[in-house]
């Protein structure tokens, strides 16, 4: 027992490099996939497709810099890579939008619906159209190093993802606490019917845009993590980050700020739960259970406040 | 065509089983008017169940440990959504995430990570004397597992029970109207707790029918889906019974048709076929939409 959260201690914070080569680069993911989970639910939107939606924004990103290659210089394929990447996360959602504004579709059972399908899509790619050129392992060839997206720090992993999930929480946070549209996201959030009735908001409208934010930011995390981490796309890209950033965005209370620092614990948590597994034998699957059980915790300590106002946005909607 | 036909229907039969235990037991907690979204997690946590009972005490233990792995599931999602009042969506989400992570840990601590008890005990299929000698119906309906047959006397049985009894009106009257029902003096957090367990025994039932009679092993996150597939069943079943087994029909269809189209050669990419049951229940909870007659309560998942 002493043993394996010694090794979890030592994985994730126990040298220089668990820090800055493993702590943070598995934080990035989480902080760009809890921020767009936590902006949804804040809106009342039950987001937990964000696997799925990351993904598809790793499918495209490999998909564009494999297509153009070398031929187009860092400065211009990196921006397209983070663009086409989100964009990508931003339609999957959209197809569980569409669903639940169109059909009444509760976004909870479409959304997973299209992670496995996100997952058979994958599956296909590595071994169809974007397979490495070989043909014998399920994956693709290693991205062009112009698509290779620059680190923070000579010597260590840590890439420029990282910075982008710090600057989006910022953002958010500005927008959710100092602008009309935040006002809008939140009051949709705490009861649609009154956002109706007494701030004229279009809910509809609202909660559409949040939804295709919401996928955006899964999206680039999906093309952060081809273009900073493994330089390739394969089937086990995504360890359950969608699933782990739910309980990013429910720890940290729904609070951009709150999620750099859940963010932050869950890499932490990655990454000890690797070297775990790899020193002390303990499976890191583990992490699951650790997640799962953080989120009731976090439900059974916030009852009917926090995450409740979200219920009441989809009863409201859904009638 | 028969060569086609009666393996394609077979399969369909076989792979609805599971689906059908899931989706019945997610039936009757809906009719409370509670969602369980981590039904997911039930059934991963009666796969696991099952196979570690079955291994200690042959197959019939195995369901049994299948269920008692649901129930234990089950009991966590109403301590929490109906003592706690907590959100049932996010619960349910949590749920199924303690269910694969949970199962995934235990099997590598008890089984190392080679894997598999590949030994499991498993049960065949028994023909049924007379019965499945009749052409086509007989090999596909008639030569099936002990569970299957089980389907067929639960399904009426469960249809009567809703429609009929005492209790099965008071399960819906608090599925329709919380207030109505308190006002009739009906226990709505007794039923409530008595329609989430029999939920988690179905899906506990599901797990392990998956493990014993359909797969033979366990193999992580092998529930794959099948707990949200079951909502969308109960959707397409329109919240009845015989409704709810036979939507399971047209699901066990679609992942048959991975088998039918394979054997028929048809080149086109097989993840087109493991997609096909989560593409359908899109097309089919966007195409239901309006028809379906669900509890009323359901749209009131904060209670």
């Amino acid at each position: 027992m002493t043993e394996a959260l010694l090794a979890l201690w030592d994985g994730a914070f126990g040298s220089s490099y668990a820090i800055w080569s493993a702590t943070l680069v598995r934080s990035a993911p989480l902080l760009l996939l809890g921020l767009g989970v936590a902006l949804a639910f804040r809106a009342g939107v039950l987001n937990i497709g964000a696997e799925g939606q990351f993904l598809m924004g790793a499918i495209s990103a490999t998909a564009i810099a494999q297509s153009v290659g070398g031929a187009v210089p860092s400065i211009v394929l990196i921006p397209v890579m983070a663009l086409v990447g989100a964009l990508a996360g931003a339609s999957w959602a959209g197809i569980a939008a569409w669903l639940r504004q169109r059909f009444g579709v509760l976004e909870v059972i479409s959304t997973i619906m299209l992670n496995f399908i996100a997952l058979a899509s994958i599956s296909w790619m590595v071994r169809g159209p974007l397979q490495e050129p070989t043909r014998i392992y399920p994956q693709s060839a290693e991205i062009p190093a112009s698509a290779q997206w620059p680190f923070l720090i000579p010597g260590q992993r840590l890439h420029l993802g990282f910075l982008l999930g710090l600057l989006l929480c910022a953002i958010a946070w500005v927008v959710l606490t100092r602008t009309a549209i935040g006002f809008r996201i939140r009051a949709v959030g705490a009861s649609p019917s009154a956002a109706t009735s007494a701030g004229e908001i279009d809910v509809a409208r609202t909660v559409m845009r949040v939804f295709l934010v919401s996928g955006g930011c899964a999206g680039l995390a999906g093309a952060a993590e081809v273009g900073g981490v493994t330089w390739a796309l394969y089937e086990g890209i995504s360890p359950g980050y969608g699933y782990t950033a739910i309980a990013v965005a429910l720890l940290a209370r729904l609070h951009p700020g709150w999620i750099v620092v859940s963010a932050i614990f869950f890499g932490a948590l990655e990454a000890g739960a690797s070297a775990m597994q790899r020193d002390a034998g303990i499976p890191s699957v583990v992490v699951q259970v650790i997640v799962a059980v953080i989120i009731l915790g976090v439900l059974a300590g916030s009852q009917r406040h926090g995450v409740g106002g979200t219920a009441s946005a989809r009863a409201g909607s859904r009638r | 065509m028969d060569a086609l036909l009666i393996p394609f229907l077979d399969a369909t039969i076989r792979t609805a089983t599971p689906l059908a235990y899931a989706a019945l037991g997610e039936l009757a907690t809906e009719r409370s008017g509670v969602i369980n979204i981590g039904m997911e997690g039930i059934i991963i946590a009666g796969c696991l169940g099952g196979l570690v009972a079955a291994g200690a005490g042959g197959a019939t233990m195995g369901f049994l440990g299948g269920v008692l792995a649901g129930v234990l599931m089950a009991l966590i999602f109403a301590l929490f959504v109906l003592r706690l009042r907590a959100n049932a969506i996010i619960t349910g989400t949590a749920l199924t995430l303690l269910g694969l992570g949970l199962t995934g840990t235990l099997y590598r601590g008890l089984f190392g990570l080679e894997g598999a008890a590949l030994d499991t005990p498993s049960i065949a299929p028994v023909a049924l004397p007379g019965l499945a000698a009749i052409p086509v119906i007989g090999p596909v309906l008639f030569t099936q597992t002990v569970m299957t047959y089980l389907l067929y006397l639960l399904v009426p049985l469960l249809a009567w029970w809703l429609t009929r009894t005492h209790a099965g009106l008071a399960l819906r009257a608090v599925g329709e109207s919380r207030a109505a029902a308190l006002a009739a003096g009906i226990d709505v957090q007794r039923i409530r707790w008595g329609a989430i367990l029999f939920g988690g025994a179905m899906g506990g039932l599901c797990g392990a029918t998956l493990v014993l009679a359909q797969v033979g092993t366990f193999t992580e996150g092998m529930s794959a889906g099948r707990g949200f597939i079951a909502i969308a069943i109960v959707v397409l079943g329109r919240w009845r019974a015989v409704g709810t087994a036979l939507a399971a029909l047209v699901f066990g269809g679609a992942f048959a048709l991975q088998y039918l189209l394979q054997a028929a050669g048809w080149a086109l990419p097989y993840q087109l076929f493991l997609a096909l049951p989560y593409l359908l229940t899109l097309v089919l909870l966007a195409a239901l939409r309006g028809r379906a007659e669900a509890p009323a309560e359901l749209a009131s998942q904060e209670r």
